[in-house]
């Protein structure tokens, strides 16, 4: 185990967080803010970076082409929004039956499982090739950095809005958002749709920076994104109150993740276990406000004072 | 002002649970009018409340507010005409978000919702000057979360909320029933305050006999989905808890059994 090999693959695993930190930054919005558990970001993701890849190999600029992915993003965000507004489906059976029909659509636009494409003949904005030895403003870190910066910027102002307000109230209160007015049903689709476009943004991200866009990208992706917004909270949630730094804040659990993910690899791991292990750690970190309740209430009634609740 | 004709509403029909909430149900307000609506578990008071509401459609009949139709209405379209507070303390804010925050979501209730500033500066004067009304001292918190405020402060928001556009009809759904007495008679006590000042039409549920007299010029006894008392005017001003009773029991063939209602 030379230490060297993980510093070596830091730079990379930093990267990678980053990148994944915008979808996280998705799922905190349907999750925490609008309280919905929402799977459709596992098909998103391949859909954000199949549209990227597809529309750059086609001859189109990377901007025009992450912004069609963002786009595309939102359109799969929609979908789920109108399975469970318009078709009254619950939340994350609506999610489920949008990845299930993105498999096909992200199958269909690539034409087939995967599409590569060559950063030396396309001018890609970031790259797992450009990790080291570029100068710092083609670093994919850099690049990242400043998209993640812009997009909490752009949440933030927009959380602060009229609009924005009536989405929180929404994930908060329905009873009290209808009372006042608001069309809750609108605000649910509205918020999944921005969730999915920024998750749509981070699969074009992704797939630019692994040079291929592959229909299995997205598988698990919701479990990587709800580990990124728990390992932000619980690592940064204290001393993290104004809601930009929240985001922020998931973006570094991204990035943690991605570092201990790599420790885990250098320290001899199977990675054929990697996904189970993601997923035992989400399901521990999820079951904590649960037991935290439940020896809580317990005490309680030991001392033989729980007058109300 | 509120016009409810003929209204029908079945819950779980065709079930054994089948029950009729509402049967053939009557009533108008008048401009100004506080109505008191007392009666026992499973009346219909609620189910009225949540028929004015639009919470879901009825089975039969019509509801207008102000003239207009709001029969086929959605829950957040009517909530132009509606103030509302609820029994739950907890059903009438939004607990992550802050005082100033809850009381700008209402400011917007019955107007669009865009890209503008979803609190302003301005606003931030004007509900100061509002939360001194509440006397609770809320108005140096102001951007403290409502989830950390006690019942009695959530429901005094929530009525500061009701009625900051004014409404047309206020609907008061049991709003002191959660609350300890003390605390429940301060907020009626606003409520009486903000009643009296925008001269609101009101409809208020309670539990309480002695509220349901002292408070408001008319005062509605349901019963099986069915109004089966109504007392206004120089009657109601006159009327004692032993009257009430004595006239629940001609009007039902029974006796008023729910020491709830009588002691409340």
């Amino acid at each position: 185990m030379n230490v060297f090999n993980l510093l070596n693959a830091l730079p990379g695993a930093v990267a990678q967080g980053l990148i994944w930190g915008i979808m996280a930054i998705g799922v905190y919005i349907t999750y925490r803010i609008l309280d919905f558990a929402d799977l459709t970001v596992d098909g998103s993701l391949c859909t954000g970076g199949t549209v990227c890849i597809m529309m750059m190999l086609s001859g189109h600029n990377v901007f025009v082409s992450m912004l069609a992915a963002t786009a595309a993003g939102m359109v799969t965000g929609l979908a789920t929004g109108l399975f469970h507004t318009f078709m009254g489906i619950p939340p994350i059976l609506s999610g489920i039956l949008t990845q299930l029909s993105l498999y096909s659509v992200n199958l269909k636009i690539m034409g087939k499982a995967n599409q590569a494409i060559n950063v030396d003949k396309y001018s890609l904005l970031v790259s797992l090739r450009h990790i080291k030895g570029v100068v710092f403003y083609r670093n994919p870190i850099f690049v990242v950095t400043l998209g993640i910066i812009l997009v909490v910027l752009v949440l933030y102002w927009f959380f602060g809005t009229e609009l924005g307000c009536s989405l929180r109230a929404t994930g908060c209160n329905e009873n009290m958002s209808r009372a006042q007015g608001i069309n809750t049903n609108l605000s649910k689709v509205l918020a999944l749709m921005i969730s999915n476009g920024l998750v749509g943004l981070s699969g074009a991200f992704l797939a630019q920076y692994q040079g291929f866009s592959d229909v299995n990208m997205g598988r698990g992706a919701i479990v990587i994104g709800l580990a990124a917004v728990i390992i932000g909270e619980a690592a940064f949630g204290r001393i993290l109150h104004n809601f930009g730094f929240k985001l922020i804040g998931v973006a570094l659990g991204s990035i943690v993740y991605y570092i201990v993910l790599q420790v885990v690899i250098w320290l001899g791991a199977d990675p054929d276990y990697l996904k189970m292990f993601s997923a035992l750690v989400v399901a521990f970190f999820l079951a904590i406000p649960h037991w935290k309740k439940k020896l809580f209430s317990g005490a309680l009634a030991k001392k033989g004072g729980g007058s109300h609740a | 002002m509120l016009e409810i004709r003929n209204v029908t509403k079945v819950f779980n029909p065709g079930t054994v649970n089948e029950k009729l909430a509402l049967d053939h149900f009557s009533l108008t307000l008048e401009e100004g009018d506080f109505v008191t609506v007392i009666g026992g578990n499973g009346a219909g008071k609620s189910t009225m409340m949540n028929a004015i509401a639009g919470v879901w459609p009825v089975d039969e009949g019509q509801i207008l507010i102000d003239q207009v139709d709001v029969t086929r209405l959605a829950e957040h379209k009517r909530a132009r005409f509606l103030g509302r507070v609820f029994q739950d303390p907890m059903t009438g804010t939004a607990g992550t978000m802050g005082i100033e925050e809850n009381l700008a979501l209402a400011k917007r209730r019955g107007r669009g919702r865009f890209l503008r500033a979803g609190i302003t500066k301005k606003e931030r004067e004007e509900y100061r000057e509002q939360l001194k009304i509440l006397g609770l001292g809320l108005e140096d918190r102001m951007t403290t979360k409502v989830q950390l405020l006690s019942g009695g402060q959530r429901q005094a928001l929530t009525l500061l909320m009701a009625t900051m556009q004014k409404p047309k009809l206020l609907l008061l759904d049991e709003h002191t029933a959660a609350l300890d007495p003390k605390t429940a008679a301060k907020v009626l006590e606003t409520t009486d305050y903000i009643v009296n000042r925008d001269k609101l039409t009101t409809l208020m549920i309670t539990h309480n006999m002695k509220d349901a007299i002292t408070h408001g010029n008319r005062l509605i006894m349901l019963m099986d989905g069915k109004i089966i008392l109504d007392i206004r005017g120089e009657e109601k001003r006159s009327l004692t808890v032993e009257d009430l009773l004595h006239k629940f029991e001609a009007a039902s063939g029974e006796e008023f059994a729910s020491d709830k209602a009588i002691l409340g």
